[in-house]
């Protein structure tokens, strides 16, 4: 009992020194759990971007280029696959749903995505869960738009808004589709993947933005262009979503069962009317995320090397510290403090010191977790969850707490052998 | 009989030719008030620390209250210094971050006997240093300062006091006095006489000042001691 009122009041006493020990200790658990978050998000938001599709056909590329050009919306596909040789494709046995989608246009910036209202039934993220409505419902005309929740919240859209849709990515493109407004008639919910940074439009109405119609449109697009017929025209669109364009991006597809896929993937890499390429999801996703391992190992590595960091600049303060203090222990010795209770001392102090600056280095975790967790969503498409302390994170703490009370022994132990004959001769 | 040492030799490292300390004899009964004096180096430092039993003697027995210091393992010895010895430093000693209570009751804290002692006297530790810290004459204003703001004669009786808190047999004074003037070196060693009789402690005071030799009951030139070989 006295010896924790000792030590209380003398790590009081040292409060400018104690105050520094104590933050390297709260930064380095914050720069642990927030790198090994990040870490773990990363690699989870990155696993949970698809779900369920069990082959994405494309135009012959690399398999991870079409993998990040079809689900990351990440670089271009210069070619297509025509609409006969997806027809051809998913009228196949064992296919059971497919979606065909249409990249290559942008809306401020973010993806624009066409589509059919199979992609609002048949696509999954994380644990196979389908997509859902925040507000709203899916598209019903070719001049309706669905918002991914990120891309309503940045830009501040709420349904009934009008957008226009430029051609082209980037938010610099000149040719905007003025002619040609979307009206935004659903929200989607937050995924956590680049569905929330998208805009989904009718795969009908991409010909259409692009001055063209869609081909089996033709007539009543030129209908449309005569001002007097302009409601008549609307009229017509508006309950029509079945045109398509000559060219989709790529397509996902389910399958009755996954005994299919092997099968299925060799006709379409075989197939001779184009040059196509199957892959499937997991497996790229896999490859890509063997690619990016390294970035993840050097996370963990810096994890480490803070954390080691800390307890050396620790040790280097008790240390310092204590030939400070070698006045003051002997004194406790000379009243009748064993050397015992000098190693008590000590190494209490710095379990002490160990345990608040790891509980300030939570604060400051959650404190950074609410900062920047959003930026991290919308910059680096990570989706921090902010929950409590998981049951590894704890382990990390537990790890750190014991490194440092090891670490705190060897002063205590130098503590303990500091002679009595210190006290009763020491001159200041 | 307090203190008995017989044909004690010391030195510092076991080859030096010769003795840093040689006594053949030395004799305190209970209760005495001595006065232990000589030159610096004559060797009164290092008598201190064999009766604390911070050294320990090369040859010879050393017995405090008919213990024999030399028998004892270094863990019974720390026990026994902090049950029955308190120490008044040359230099205070005091700790910076304890206030001049907690310091006196500090040297109570690490033995039993001398906390219940202690409690004999006062219902609580904290009265029973504030009962000492007025006898020594610091009056209360100073009783819960900053130590460091205390003055040279304010800290030695903080120190003073918690030498003779729990009511040790025996009090070891190491030149406390050298710091004051020789006005309060007298009061101050009247106040250490008192203490001590209201103790029943025995006290050893050392000092290199002649002049407070008349205030003792006996006094002890430790050139002499020795040269009776």
């Amino acid at each position: 009992m006295i010896l924790a009122k000792l030590a209380y009041k003398s790590l009081l006493n040292r409060k400018a020194s104690v105050f520094l020990t104590l933050l390297t200790i709260a930064i380095s658990v914050m720069l642990l759990l927030s790198i090994e978050r990040i870490r773990v998000d990363a690699k989870s938001s990155f696993s949970n971007t698809l779900s369920g599709t069990d082959l994405i056909v494309g135009a012959r590329t690399g398999d991870i280029q079409l993998l990040l050009s079809s689900v990351f919306r990440i670089g271009h596909t210069n070619n297509g696959v025509s609409w006969q040789s997806y027809e051809y494709i998913t009228n196949q046995r064992g296919v059971k749903w497919s979606i065909p989608i249409s990249l290559g246009d942008s809306h401020k910036g973010q993806a624009v995505l066409g589509t059919t209202l199979d992609y609002f039934t048949h696509y999954r993220f994380a644990k196979k869960q389908n997509l859902s409505f925040n507000k709203g419902h899916a598209f019903s005309a070719i001049n309706e738009v669905v918002l991914g929740s990120e891309v309503a919240n940045k830009l501040g859209y709420k349904l009934g808004d009008n957008i226009v849709i430029s051609h082209g990515m980037g938010n610099t493109s000149f040719h905007h589709h003025k002619d040609n407004p979307f009206k935004v008639v659903g929200i989607l919910n937050a995924t956590g993947t680049p569905v929330d940074k998208t805009l989904h439009i009718p795969l009908a109405a991409i010909d259409l933005i692009h001055g063209g119609a869609p081909a089996e449109h033709a007539e009543h697009a030129e209908h449309a262009e005569h001002a007097e017929h302009a409601e008549h025209a609307e009229h017509e669109k508006h309950n029509d979503l079945t045109g398509h364009p000559k060219q989709i991006t790529a397509f996902l597809m389910g399958f009755e069962s996954p005994l299919y896929t092997l099968q299925i993937r060799r006709n379409i890499n075989q197939y001779k009317k184009e040059a196509l390429l199957g892959i499937m999801p997991t497996v790229t996703l896999k490859e890509l995320w063997g690619i990016l391992a390294i970035v993840e190992k050097i996370l963990l590595l810096f994890s480490a090397v803070v954390v080691l960091v800390s307890l050396l600049g620790m040790l280097t303060t008790l240390l310092a510290n204590l030939s400070q203090r070698r006045r003051e222990l002997a004194i406790l010795r000379s009243v009748g403090a064993r050397p015992w209770q000098l190693f008590t001392l000590i190494s209490f102090e710095s379990l002490l010191t160990m345990f608040i600056g790891c509980l300030v280095g939570c604060a400051l975790y959650y404190l950074a977790l609410f900062t920047g967790g959003s930026y991290l969503q919308s910059h680096a498409g990570i989706s921090v969850n902010i929950a409590m302390l998981s049951y590894y994170e704890l382990t990390l703490i537990g790890v750190i707490m014991v490194a440092g009370f090891i670490i705190g022994l060897i002063p205590a132990t130098r503590a303990y052998f500091y002679s009595l004959s210190d006290g009763m001769s020491i001159k200041t | 009989m307090m203190i008995d040492l017989k044909n004690i030799t010391f030195k510092w490292h076991k080859n030096d030719n010769k003795p840093t300390l040689t006594i053949s004899e030395l004799v305190i009964k209970k209760g005495e008030r001595v006065f232990l004096h000589g030159p610096s180096g004559s060797g009164k430092s290092t008598l201190l620390t064999l009766l604390a039993g911070i050294n320990t003697a090369t040859s010879g027995d050393i017995f405090i209250l008919n213990k024999n210091l030399n028998t004892l393992s270094n863990t019974n010895r720390d026990v026994f210094r902090a049950d029955h010895i308190g120490y008044i430093f040359q230099n205070f000693n005091l700790l910076p971050y304890l206030t001049p209570i907690e310091n006196v009751i500090l040297g109570c804290q690490f033995s039993k006997s001398r906390q219940k002692t202690a409690l004999k006297q006062s219902a609580t530790l904290n009265q029973e240093a504030t009962r000492l810290l007025n006898a020594l004459g610091l009056t209360e204003q100073y009783h819960k300062k900053d130590v460091a703001t205390l003055s040279v004669g304010q800290q030695q009786r903080v120190a003073a006091a918690r030498a003779f808190i729990g009511s040790p047999e025996l009090i070891i004074a190491d030149e406390p006095t050298s710091a004051l003037d020789t006005n309060n070196r007298e009061s101050f060693i009247k106040l250490l006489f008192e203490q001590a009789k209201h103790s029943n402690s025995t006290l050893v005071f050392v000092s290199h000042d002649e002049s407070l030799q008349p205030l003792f009951d006996r006094s002890i030139n430790l050139i002499s001691l020795q040269e009776n070989i």
